[in-house]
C-alpha cells in the first residue's frame, strides 16, 4: 500500500531521533592488532580474537579511544571519567562471540550538541550519547538460497555510536543534523564517513503526536537507509504512513522497518528474533578505564577549527558571501587551500569565485579531491593574476587552468608555449575589425543609425576570429572609434 | 524473588537452548535456588560500597594501534564445520 502525500502535515508533529554509526579509521581494530582495512579478501584479515576463539583476550586500542574523545568534545559533549565496556547479547551468524562489545552505562561522551539552521534560526539538536563498539562481520547470501557466508574481517572495526535526543522535528531537520554531523566528523580526520563503503551509517527513530501533546507516539526504527537523501525519502514516507494509519483509527505497532529505496517505501522486517532483550552486563576480559583532564585537554588542543566556526569566520574576515563561503568550508581541504591561496593574493573574493566556480568544475570532472590536484595555490594566484591583468580572457583563463592541471605547468609557461595571450596591440586587432566591418555592412549600418548596442555582435565576431585571443575591452573600443571615423 | 517456569523458557529461547518440556520443572527449581542463595546479598548494608564492575584492581590497559598479521584464509577456516568461497558457510539467516 502506497502512502501519499496529503494535507494533514500540520495536525501531527514528527519526533526524530538519529543514531549515527562511523567506522573509525585507526590503523588495527579496537580490540585486536589486525590492519582496520577494508576490501581484503574475505577472512584474511582475522585473528582469534576477531574469531571469538576461547582463550583470546580483546585489549583495547588506544588510538579508537581518543578518536572517541576527539568526537564527544566536537558535539560538545561531556567527556566520561570514568568509562566501561559492556556486552551485548544475540545471536546472529556474523558475531562469532555471540555477544557484541559495546557501552552501556557508562558510554565515553554524553550531554553534547550539534547546532543546525531551521528556517531563519539556529537550533540546537542534542546529542545524548556517544560510545565505543566493535562493528560485526558480514553475512552474504548465497544466489541458490540455501546458505548464508560469512566474512569476519569487518568484525572488531572500531565504530562510534552517536545518538541524538528526540530533538529533529522534520525530515529536512534529520537531513541537515546528517550533513553538519558528517562535515564535522570529516573536519576531525576520524573516518572517511563513506556510506558506500558503510563507514557512515544511519538509523533513525520516529514518531508523530498531534501539535500541542507532550507524551510521545508510538516509534517505529527506520534501518537500511544507504544515503542521507535516502534518509530523508523513508522519514517522509513514515510520518504519512503513521499519520494514516491513526487517522483511520488504527494503533502503530513499535517495530522495526527497512527502507526499499527502490520500491520508495518501508517494510516491516520480518525476523526470528526475540524480542529484544539484549542482557547488558559488564564484560569481564576488559578493565575499566578513566580518562583525566591531561588526556582530555590534549585532544582538545588537537581539534581542528569544526566547519561552525570557519564558516562564521570566513564571512567576516573575508567578506565572501554565504554562497561561496559554504562551498569553501564544506570541502576543509578546499578551505585550507583558500586561506593558503589568500595569502599569496589578498583579493579572497576574487579567489573564492576561482575556487566556487572553474576549480570546483574541474575536481567534479575528474573526480578527485583537492589535494590530488596538481595545482598550489600559489599557482592558481598565479593564474588569476593573468585574468586580471589582461594578460588572458577569463575565458582563456578556465582553458589555461585545465592545461595546468593535464601537465603540472604554470599559467605563464603554458600561456607561452600555446601563444594564448590576449591581444591587445591596435594594428593586429585593427586587421581583424575590418575584415568585420566589411562582412558585417548592416550591423555598421545599424551602429551608425543610433543603435551602439548593435556593436556587441561584432565584437563577439571580431572575438571569434580571433580565438578569443582578443582583448574584448578594447575591442569595443576600437570598433566604436572605427565606425565613428575617428 | 522467585522463578516461574515461563522464565526459564525465556531465558532458554535467548540462549538457544533447546529445553525439553520434561526438564521444565527441574530447571525451574534449580535455577530458583541459585537465585534465592544470591538474594542474601540484599540483606547487607552497601551504602559505602560503590558499585563495581570488576572485581581486579587494574584499569587503562590499552593497546597501541600498530598492526600484526592475521591468520591465513585457511587458517582461519581450519576451525569451520563448512566453508565455502573463502567464507563460513551457515544455515540460511533470512527467509
Amino acid at each position: 500500500m502506497a502512502y501519499q502525500k496529503t494535507e494533514i502535515m500540520s495536525q501531527f508533529e514528527p519526533v526524530i531521533g538519529l543514531e549515527v554509526h562511523l567506522q573509525l579509521n585507526t590503523k588495527t581494530k579496537i580490540f585486536c592488532s589486525c590492519a582496520n582495512q577494508y576490501g581484503c579478501a574475505p577472512n584474511t584479515n582475522v585473528c582469534p580474537v576477531c574469531l571469538g576463539l576461547p582463550g583470546s583476550l580483546p585489549v583495547l586500542n588506544r588510538q579508537a579511544l581518543l578518536y572517541a574523545i576527539k568526537v564527544g568534545l566536537a558535539l560538545n559533549a561531556e567527556i566520561n571519567s570514568f568509562i566501561k565496556f559492556d556486552r551485548k547479547n544475540y545471536y546472529y551468524p556474523d558475531l562469532p562471540k555471540g555477544y557484541q562489545i559495546s557501552q552501556f552505562d557508562f558510554p565515553v561522551a554524553k550531554d553534547g550538541f550539534l547546532k543546525i539552521k531551521s528556517g531563519n534560526q539556529e537550533k540546537r539538536i542534542g546529542i545524548k550519547r556517544a560510545h565505543l563498539e566493535e562493528d560485526a562481520g558480514k553475512s552474504m547470501h548465497d544466489n541458490t538460497g540455501s546458505c548464508s557466508l560469512v566474512d569476519f574481517n569487518r568484525t572488531g572495526t572500531p565504530l562510534i555510536e552517536i545518538v541524538t535526543e528526540p530533538d529533529l522535528r522534520s525530515p529536512q531537520e534529520a537531513y541537515d543534523y546528517l550533513n553538519i554531523l558528517k562535515l564535522t566528523l570529516q573536519y576531525l580526520g576520524v573516518s572517511d564517513c563513506d556510506m558506500e563503503k558503510g563507514s557512515l551509517r544511519c538509523d533513525a527513530n520516529i514518531s508523530i503526536r498531534p501539535v500541542g501533546q507532550a507524551a510521545l507516539g508510538t516509534k517505529t526504527e527506520l534501518k537500511n537507509m544507504n544515503s542521507f537523501r535516502a534518509v530523508k525519502a523513508a522519514l517522509e514516507y513514515e510520518i504519512r504512513r503513521h499519520e494514516q494509519v491513526i487517522l483511520a483509527g488504527g494503533k502503530i505497532v513499535q517495530e522495526t522497518m527497512l527502507w526499499d529505496d527502490t520500491q520508495a517505501q518501508t517494510q516491516t522486517m520480518r525476523s526470528k528474533e526475540e524480542a529484544h532483550d539484549y542482557r547488558y552486563f559488564p564484560d569481564p576480559d576488559l578493565v575499566p578505564f578513566t580518562v583525566d583532564y591531561k588526556t582530555i585537554d590534549s585532544v582538545r588542543a588537537e581539534l581542528p577549527e569544526l566547519p561552525q566556526a570557519k564558516l562564521v569566520r570566513f564571512l567576516s574576515q573575508y567578506e565572501l558571501s554565504e554562497y561561496d563561503a559554504n562551498i569553501l568550508v564544506a570541502d576543509s581541504g578546499m578551505a585550507d587551500f583558500f586561506e593558503a591561496a589568500v595569502k599569496e593574493y589578498p583579493q579572497a573574493k576574487k579567489v573564492a569565485n576561482w575556487l566556487a566556480g572553474p576549480v570546483s568544475m574541474e575536481l567534479k570532472n575528474r573526480k578527485i579531491p583537492i589535494h590530488g590536484l596538481k595545482l598550489t595555490p600559489k599557482a592558481l594566484v598565479e593564474l588569476i593574476a593573468k585574468v586580471e591583468d589582461g594578460v588572458v580572457s577569463n575565458l582563456v583563463g578556465k582553458e589555461v587552468l585545465g592545461l595546468m592541471l593535464d601537465q603540472g605547468k604554470g599559467a605563464e609557461e603554458i600561456i607561452q608555449a600555446k601563444g594564448m595571450a590576449q591581444v591587445s596591440d591596435d594594428s593586429a586587432l585593427f586587421a581583424i575589425i575590418d575584415e568585420v566591418i566589411a562582412q558585417n555592412a548592416a550591423v555598421v549600418d545599424q551602429i551608425k543609425s543610433g543603435k551602439p548596442n548593435a556593436a556587441g555582435f561584432l565584437v563577439g565576431q571580431a572575438m571569434k576570429k580571433s580565438g578569443g585571443r582578443a582583448n574584448p575591452k578594447k575591442l569595443n573600443e576600437l570598433i566604436t572609434r572605427k565606425i565613428a571615423g575617428v | 524473588m522467585s522463578i516461574s517456569k515461563k522464565d526459564v523458557k525465556y531465558v532458554a529461547a535467548l540462549a538457544r537452548i533447546d529445553l525439553p518440556e520434561e526438564d521444565l520443572e527441574g530447571f525451574t527449581q534449580t535455577l530458583g535456588k541459585i537465585v534465592h542463595y544470591v538474594e542474601q546479598l540484599q540483606k547487607l548494608n552497601l551504602d559505602n560500597v560503590k558499585p563495581t564492575s570488576h572485581a581486579v584492581p587494574v584499569g587503562n590497559v590499552f593497546r597501541s594501534d600498530a598492526v600484526k598479521p592475521s591468520l591465513t584464509n585457511s587458517q582461519s577456516l581450519a576451525i569451520a564445520v563448512e566453508a565455502k568461497d573463502g567464507c563460513f558457510k551457515v544455515p540460511l539467516v533470512i527467509e
